[in-house]
């Protein structure tokens, strides 16, 4: 057990801070993600190795040997400078990496630098209305005619879509091979005729999603990653890259300690909420999870370290950080009362409605990404070796128990 | 940056699971609650258990708070009969902490000559009329669930959190076994009538050192109940069909599977950070037993109730034994503090207690 990260990691934390100490009034401010500030904080990150660090030189990054530890004091020197880090979204956080792995030449010089640099925006297209859970029985079609794919279906949940330039795409090109093997993974301009954006507001208020049409789109036909029916082996990857990014317990604790402010100020009868011992004993069973996270999160660190794979340690993260958010801003709302219920241009708001928000937000991704009822099937089968879920294959139930 | 056990923890671990699979095995366990008598302990002398957390100067291991959490996991994982959290914990932490080594006590602890009882519970919650009184060295009063009742000497504290040490056969000490739901445990009350005492501390911090050890002991105990029970669990659902199927092939059994490993895993993290603590973060050593050992007691009695009706009617049965792993797991809850107990010492702490 050694939990500090040696001198070298030290001195190179001292030069992330003393780069965010001089160059913190170029920060953009609240700035949208297409602003000219926000743009060139992008670059300056780059270029210094505090974002795209381990993307190679050739394709706009900063060409760094990966490292977690190095990766992660940024993360935490950021934070603590309340500097705004890097430009993320689904194209970088997403497409850059699926394109590292298995894009041609071509599509990497093409897509990688603009991207990382926030000029290309994208959205991802997996989800359809009959596809959630079950996403490989998606329908969108593509087929080839002459030298394009023609597109026709639709696509839901594609947050972003309404402010994208390209999309990466799950479509159905080999409608006779089995559902996993029929799918192919397209890149297209999300201005190309016969795409239609609907907005889809949620419970919170807000159109944090889209629905997406398309009728007759036509893209050229080399805009493929990989190969013809290789999409869901493409997708995999990335969405396993989507689920680890959810439920952060850094950000769990900060979200803690601003609870706690909260509890201590709001009163009910001139008496603190902190000081109502039912509330106080909730307060503290969350705070012990949220301490369980984080060392969760410190061994599924050091397993990386050490090129291991944390197995159920990391399989859990998804399902207990989302519900645990979720249970989190639900204290604050109770904590407060009726003046929980407050929301939007109410005069009684606490936090900007934030408790509110995150509270509806927090169950949309328990639900997104991967719902914590298929997340109980990913930690039982593939954690636990239990045996997955029996098939009807020609009218008979089968049984596999999942590779470990 | 090395979040987890070391190569010779891991050793540690192997070692002491593959001695008590042995030597403590469920037909053991059977007959320990039929007849107390076990020599699941003299194994673990020779294995060096007890000198785990006594000095070299002292005759010990001069080992870690985390290479005792891992031995404490490993005895509750298989329900063993050892007078572990007294006489290898709760003594050797009080008697260092106090700079105290009576008639060598601590070297005839090493050596498994010697047994020391814990009498301290009543410093965190007084019940029934219990406490003790001193007037100078001589103690009075009564401790109820001291642990290891039969012991050959006892640490004792009193209402104003000093410590002694008792000898078992003092003059005016009287005692009795009392049942509890957990025979791998034996517990007692002691009446103390003017007995003399040797005093060990006045320094509260002593007595609360020793509170925190015996708090992340307990709490990784349930770990490893918690963890056989959900292993067993999971073999058992593997197994047993109904409806031509196996019954873990139904969503309704394989999440509940997943349930108590997601609210388990994390909790082994918690349990290596708590003990880490306890030697090297000492200024938040207290707030994180006190989490450790609070949300093991709310994690080990979802798993202690999920995994025995994962087992259905077969869960419930003694043929099965599972309610000794059930049974442990309740004691702990209870034993130096229960859950909400711990959590109001945690608030208090961070002074959110007006």
């Amino acid at each position: 057990m050694d939990l500090s990260y040696g001198p070298d990691y030290e001195t190179f934390r001292e030069e992330v801070r003393s780069f965010i100490a001089d160059h913190r009034d170029q920060a953009p401010k609240g700035a949208g993600q297409r602003a000219p500030e926000t743009l060139a904080w992008q670059k300056l990150l780059i270029e210094h190795g505090y974002a795209a660090r381990t993307i190679p030189k050739e394709y706009g990054g900063y060409g760094a040997e990966p490292d977690i530890l190095k990766t992660r004091i940024i993360a935490e020197e950021f934070a603590r400078g309340k500097v705004p880090s890097g430009l993320g979204g689904q194209g970088i956080s997403m497409l850059v990496p699926t394109l590292l792995e298995m894009g041609s030449e071509a599509q990497k010089e093409q897509f990688i630098r603009p991207t990382l640099q926030g000029e290309m925006v994208w959205c991802q297209g997996y989800s359809e209305p009959g596809a959630g859970s079950d996403l490989a029985s998606l329908r969108t079609s593509a087929v080839l005619d002459g030298d394009e794919w023609v597109i026709n279906g639709q696509k839901i949940w594609t947050s972003t879509a309404q402010i994208a330039d390209w999309i990466f795409c799950l479509v159905r090109t080999e409608p006779e091979a089995p559902k996993h093997q029929g799918i192919s993974f397209l890149l297209f301009r999300m201005d190309t005729p016969g795409i239609e954006i609907r907005p889809l507001v949620d419970m919170t208020g807000v159109a944090n999603f889209n629905e997406t049409f398309f009728t007759d789109v036509r893209v050229p036909k080399e805009q493929i990653v990989g190969a013809r029916g290789q999409g869901w082996m493409v997708a995999n990857s990335i969405l396993g890259n989507e689920r680890d990014s959810l439920g952060n317990p850094d950000v769990a604790l900060a979200r803690l300690t601003s609870l706690t402010e909260l509890m201590k100020q709001e009163t009910v009868n001139g008496q603190r909420a902190i000081d109502n011992p039912v509330l106080r004993d909730r307060l503290m069973q969350i705070q012990a999870r949220v301490m369980a996270l984080r060392c969760n999160d410190l061994r599924v660190l050091s397993a990386k370290l050490n090129n291991a794979d944390a197995k159920l340690a990391r399989m859990i993260v998804k399902l207990q950080g989302t519900e645990l958010r979720h249970e989190l801003e639900g204290l604050a709302i109770d904590a407060m009362g009726e003046l929980g219920l407050a929301y939007d241009d109410n005069p009684y708001l606490r936090d900007h409605g934030s408790w509110q928000a995150q509270y509806m937000f927090y169950l949309g991704l328990i639900i997104g990404g991967g719902t914590s009822q298929i997340q109980k099937n990913i930690i039982s089968e593939r954690g636990l070796g239990m045996p997955k879920e029996p098939k009807f294959e020609k009218g008979q139930l089968t049984f596999a128990t999942a590779k470990s | 940056m090395d979040f987890g056990l070391s190569e010779e923890q891991t050793l540690l671990q192997d070692s002491v699971n593959r001695y008590l699979d042995e030597n403590s095995s469920l037909d053991h366990v059977r007959g320990y609650v039929e007849a107390p008598d076990s020599d699941v302990w003299s194994g673990l002398v020779e294995l060096g258990v007890p000198g785990i957390l006594v000095t070299e100067a002292n005759g010990g291991l001069s080992m870690t708070a985390l290479d005792a959490a891992i031995v404490a996991e490993a005895l509750g994982s298989h329900t063993a009969p050892a007078p572990f959290l007294g006489s290898a914990v709760m003594a050797p932490v009080a008697l260092q902490a106090a700079g105290k080594n009576p008639e060598d006590l601590l070297g005839a602890i090493v050596a498994g000559e010697q047994r020391v009882g814990i009498a301290v519970g009543e410093t965190i919650a007084t019940r029934a009329d219990a406490g003790i009184t001193s007037s100078g060295d001589s103690l009075s009063g009564k401790a109820l669930f001291v642990l290891d009742h039969g012991a050959d000497a006892y640490l004792v504290a009193d209402t104003t959190r000093s410590l002694f040490l008792v000898k078992a056969d003092a003059k005016g000490l009287s005692n009795q076994h009392l049942t509890t739901i957990d025979r791998t445990r034996r517990t007692g009350e002691l009446v103390f009538d003017n007995v003399a005492a040797e005093r060990i501390s006045d320094d509260p911090t002593v007595l609360q050192k020793t509170l925190n050890f015996g708090r992340v002991m307990l709490a990784a105990d349930t770990l490893g109940a918690a963890q056989n029970m959900l292993d067993q669990a999971v073999a058992y659902a593997k197994e047993r069909e109904q409806f031509n199927r196996p019954i873990g092939s139904f969503q309704a059994v394989k999440h509940m599977c997943a349930e108590m490993a997601a609210d388990l895993e994390p909790c082994r993290a918690l349990i290596w950070f708590a003990a880490h603590s306890l030697d090297e973060l000492p200024e938040e050593a207290t707030l994180n037993a006190c989490h450790a050992k609070a949300h093991l007691a709310e994690v080990g009695k979802k798993v202690a109730k999920t995994a025995t009706e994962v087992h259905g009617g077969m869960g419930f049965t003694d043929l099965l034994g599972l309610h000794y792993w059930f049974k442990r797991i309740g004691f702990n809850r209870q034993l130096l503090g229960g859950p909400e107990q711990v959590r109001e010492e945690a608030a208090r702490l961070q002074d959110l207690v007006a």
